[in-house]
């Protein structure tokens, strides 16, 4: 049995240095944001978070298109793979969020426009994750994952307009997306750390969701022995 | 086209048939809003304020019955393979079916309105704009709706399923349908209720228009 | 003058899961043939006749109904090809008529009570036309079946045990059936046991054994299969 392949895994060790790196410098190094004090030290991890939750699923997008233009498997066990850390992300991007509102609004959620949005992918992207599970037939669930990722996709810049419209009415409550350029650096080391770990891992990820595909459709065509008797052509006699 | 109307046909034709189912339906979507506003307590300001809210959550719970409902019949004895096999064009298959459940849902939806008049005092003289409202919110609610009944008719957990893969999907309906809603009861002195009927248009327009392209592909091997 | 191949199949492979149903299947039909095509329960008969009919796909293979192929041309190819399947494609609660008149609308033909009923009495269900197939016991469902596979005037006939669930008078009706279909010239396969009708009626035959094909030939030289304890299989009246 082969042993997974390397390329990856140094992928992910690569990431969670730099992540360390990344969240040590911002924890320690840079300087206490002024209004909002030490808890907005979350946004090194939350901002980064967010830009590759998103990434994550415009990948799992990338493969679902491309797994209906092609029908090649790979795209389905990497779109399994992409779906799975999108969610994973979301659903960190959703705690990290509600750790920065409780103390700094008193609640736990604030509905935000782009929290909001993420809480619902978690659930639309976690369905088709669980769609997954209830369909036997490898060929349909792939195809019935890709349709299902394409269309709830194409949903979410229209959840995160409706909902920012349906937020405007209310006190608005802002998450704060900008950090000065002081902060810069943290930032984007983190962001590559998280993007390399989850690179790594979906690939990883992608090569055990092929290998149980693999399994479970099983082994390629049995041996051919000869077994007609006569010819293949229908015989008898003059057309 | 001709696959669409006779689509069309073939379900207004089935879903006539299937009429005690539609009236249970409803009792369903009624006993929802009651429920509501046991959930609520007794003050009818709140129910007031939030009776939009209230029919569209129960117009959201009945519509899964309904969509799922809609493909029982089609699994059954594989009718729906019978005809895409003489061919049948799914895309026409598609819109006859979600026009169909279209029909459905919003005829659901006006029989709710008298309900949450009665049990939350919640009324309106814009009956027009309600009903267009309701049109715009269940055309959002069908097209999505139908492309998914269609995948969870086949699988094990189809009762589940559904609602799992439709509700965060039509988040938007039910925001953009209950705000509208709400201004036509509570009173509109600013005018916003376009932006919200255009929200729905858009989404509406954005789900017709994948869920033809995308039905093919989950109904055939 | 040399008929035309109907239907050639070259090495079909289909698989569900890990189990191969059909392995290497390759054969020829004619134009105009009768063939019955049988093995024992499991052996693939109903699987290739649903790839035949473009309801499921081969796995590996490739098929020619008319010199179409089934991938490429598969719409042109489904006007062509009819399917008796095991389920009977009907809906519930709707009636004899109405299904029928359903289908018409698709097929572009007559969707008239007058034309439909007659399509019912070349099945024996003309006076219960009116009737919610709900009602309807298995072998009326069957004829009704037949009936709407009929209406597509196909080129190709595929039929799925259509003695199934019939009674005597049914089993005559469907050997009338086969007749005049092999009058107008139309190809059928036929996948049934009850083996010495269809050498009987039958000029071709194939036998599947676990997914391959083990015989293609005349109907009278088929080999005589096997049960359990060695004896033929039962017979059709």
């Amino acid at each position: 049995m082969r042993h997974s392949p390397t390329g990856p895994k140094v992928l992910v060790a690569l990431g969670v240095a730099l992540l360390l790196a990344g969240s040590w410098w911002g924890l320690t190094k840079a300087p206490g944001e002024v209004y909002m004090g030490e808890v907005q030290r979350i946004m090194y991890v939350h901002v980064p978070t967010a830009w590759n939750a998103m990434l994550a699923l415009s990948f799992a997008f990338v493969c679902a298109l491309c797994f209906l233009l092609t029908n090649a498997w790979k795209w389905d066990s990497r779109l399994e793979a992409a779906m799975e850390m999108g969610v994973v992300l979301s659903l960190l991007l959703c705690i990290q969020g509600s750790i920065w509102a409780k103390p700094t609004w008193g609640v736990w959620w604030d509905w935000d426009p782009r929290l909001t949005t993420t809480a619902v992918m978690v659930f639309a992207f976690g369905g088709i994750l669980a769609l997954r599970a209830f369909v036997d037939d490898p060929a349909r669930r792939a195809v019935w994952s890709a349709v299902a990722c394409i269309v709830a996709f194409v949903d979410v810049p229209i959840v995160y307009f409706s909902v920012k419209w349906w937020n405007s009415l209310h006190q608005a409550q802002s998450t704060p997306q900008t950090v000065s350029s002081a902060f810069h650096l943290p930032l984007r080391v983190n962001a590559f750390g998280i993007l390399f770990l989850w690179t790594g891992l979906v690939a990883l990820r992608s090569r055990v969701a092929s290998l149980r595909l693999r399994n479970e459709v099983g082994p390629p065509l049995p041996e051919a022995k000869p077994t007609v008797t006569g010819t293949s052509r229908i015989a008898g006699g003059a057309s | 086209m001709k696959d669409l109307l006779a689509a069309l046909r073939k379900d207004l034709l089935l879903q006539w048939r299937g009429r005690a189912q539609v009236i249970a339906i409803f009792a369903f979507g009624a006993a929802a809003l009651l429920l509501f506003s046991f959930a609520i307590g007794p003050d009818s300001a709140a129910l007031r304020e939030h009776a939009a809210g209230f029919l569209w959550l129960g117009l959201l719970l009945a519509s899964t019955l309904a969509l799922a409902e809609s493909f029982e019949r089609e699994m059954e004895e594989q009718a729906l393979e019978g005809l895409l096999l003489l061919p049948a064009s799914p895309r026409g298959l598609y819109y006859g079916k979600a026009l169909a459940n279209w029909a459905h849902l919003a005829l659901l939806g006006v029989a709710l309105v008298p309900v949450m008049v009665v049990l939350y005092d919640a009324g309106t003289l814009r009956l027009f704009s309600l009903v267009g409202v309701i049109l715009l919110g269940t055309a959002g609610l069908s097209a999505p709706g139908t492309l998914y009944a269609a995948m969870t008719s086949q699988t094990r957990a189809r009762q589940t399923l559904l609602p799992l893969l439709l509700f965060p999907l039509v988040v938007p309906v039910l925001l953009a349908a209950v705000k509208a809603t709400s201004l036509l009861i509570l009173g509109d002195p600013m005018g916003q209720l376009r932006p919200w009927t255009t929200l729905l248009a858009a989404f509406g327009v954005i789900h017709w228009s994948i869920g033809g392209l995308l039905f093919g592909r989950v109904v055939e091997d | 003058m040399p008929r035309m191949i109907a239907v050639a199949a070259s090495g079909v492979c289909r698989r569900y899961g890990r189990r191969w149903a059909l392995t290497d299947v390759t054969f020829e039909v004619p134009e105009g043939a009768l063939v019955m095509v049988t093995g024992r329960n499991g052996s693939g008969k109903s699987t290739l006749l649903r790839i035949l009919a473009t309801a499921i796909r081969a796995d590996r293979g490739t098929v020619r109904i008319l010199d179409l192929d089934v991938r490429e041309d598969r719409d042109s190819v489904r006007r062509k090809v009819a399917l008796l399947g095991h389920r009977t494609h009907l809906y519930e609660p709707l009636t004899a008529l109405e299904n029928l008149a359903a289908r018409a609308r698709f097929l572009g033909a007559d969707p008239r009570r007058g034309p439909l009923l007659s399509r019912l009495e070349e099945v024996g269900l003309a006076d219960r036309g009116d009737d919610p197939v709900q009602a309807f016991s298995a072998g009326m469902r069957q004829r009704l079946a037949l009936a709407s596979v009929l209406q597509q005037q196909a080129r190709v006939v595929l039929l799925d045990e259509p003695y199934g669930h019939l009674d005597p008078p049914g089993f005559l009706l469907v050997d009338g059936l086969l007749q005049r279909l092999r009058r107008e010239g139309t190809t059928v396969l036929m996948a049934t046991h009850l083996v010495n009708r269809g050498r009987n009626l039958c000029d071709r035959g194939l036998v599947l054994e676990a997914g391959r094909l083990a015989y293609a030939g005349t109907a009278a030289q088929m080999p005589q299969p096997l049960g359990a304890d060695g004896a033929g299989f039962a017979e059709g009246a």
